[in-house]
């Protein structure tokens, strides 16, 4: 289990003893993700703004009751999860279309690259690339740039959400997989199939970005 | 390509490039995939190319921040409702 460090215990003494600077700082350092992970359920980002807010006023009536048997984070990534996902069903009035595709989600038939690039089975060497990945060029700047963000952005738009869910909190919050599987609740297994699937797809999208950019010089 | 390297073919290698960077891969696995990679550039420029595409997400969650609205109630429902907040509440010992 987590082992909430001394930084975190003070943290959450800070908290307690309503401490408004070490919650602002708080607030500012993990609102940018919980954004991003609750448009993953909700259909704007108002909405997704709206969660947020929910979140945090949770987090203000439950950080009393708080009992550390998970990190703080996790906690209120959990918070967060239920607060969206309640919203979300309300805002479609249906089931979401994750109910229906979770299965697939985890499943392993999904490869992470198109099988048309490898040899085929009767080929002089089965399984090896016929056009294998061509080496980006000055990938550090092209890939801080707005361009690449924005086809980052979409390709984890695109996923399905649990999908989206893992790469958030994994990738861009920058949570350890144990973090992430005790927010999502997921299998250890099950989280690293859904990483796996979802950082191949962004790899998928920025490599057809920097083709297209190769292409266009 | 040696003998270790032809076991694992390009098309499994990339399925296990997530358990590889993660550390959850067995040691005779990691062996097998490292003596690959030396062998198969494309599949060295695939894994360089994963390593870069956490990098760069990495860099994503800094663009989105709290509408300044939003912020001011948070905040301010932080020092209304926190119960312990103010001075002289805290108890002794």
């Amino acid at each position: 289990m987590t082992q909430p460090g001394t930084d975190e215990t003070e943290l959450i003494e800070a908290l307690r003893r309503g401490d408004e600077e070490a919650f602002a700082k708080l607030v500012d350092d993990l609102s940018p993700a919980l954004l991003r992970l609750a448009m993953a359920y909700v259909p704007s980002r108002a909405v997704a703004e709206d969660v947020v807010q929910d979140t945090w006023l949770g987090v203000i009536n439950g950080i009393d009751r708080f009992e550390g048997r998970s990190s703080l984070r996790t906690w209120i990534y959990r918070i967060l999860l239920n607060t969206a996902r309640t919203r979300g069903r309300r805002e479609r009035r249906t089931l979401p279309f994750s109910y229906f595709r979770r299965r697939a989600e985890e499943g392993s038939d999904e490869p992470a690259v198109e099988p048309e690039r490898f040899q085929g089975r009767r080929g002089e060497q089965p399984g090896a690339w016929t056009r294998p990945p061509i080496e980006w060029s000055s990938p550090e700047e092209v890939l801080a740039g707005a361009e690449a963000r924005r086809v980052m952005l979409e390709a984890i738009a695109a996923l399905p959400p649990r999908q989206r869910e893992v790469i958030t909190l994994r990738d861009i919050q920058g949570l350890s997989a144990e973090e992430a599987r005790n927010a999502l609740e997921v299998s250890e297994t099950n989280q690293r199939v859904l990483l796996h699937r979802a950082r191949s797809k962004v790899r998928a999208a920025l490599e057809r970005y920097f083709e297209s950019e190769m292409a266009a010089v | 390509m040696s003998q270790t390297a032809k076991e694992l073919s390009c098309r499994e290698l990339v399925e296990l490039v997530t358990d590889y960077l993660e550390g959850a891969l067995e040691v005779s696995r990691v062996a097998a995939l490292d003596a690959h990679l030396a062998g198969c550039d494309g599949c060295d420029t695939y894994v360089e190319q994963m390593r870069q595409t956490v990098a760069a997400l990495r860099g994503l969650g800094d663009g989105e921040t709290l509408l300044p609205r939003t912020r001011e109630t948070v905040l301010a429902a932080f020092v209304r409702d926190l119960p312990s907040s103010g001075l002289g509440l805290l108890e002794p010992g």
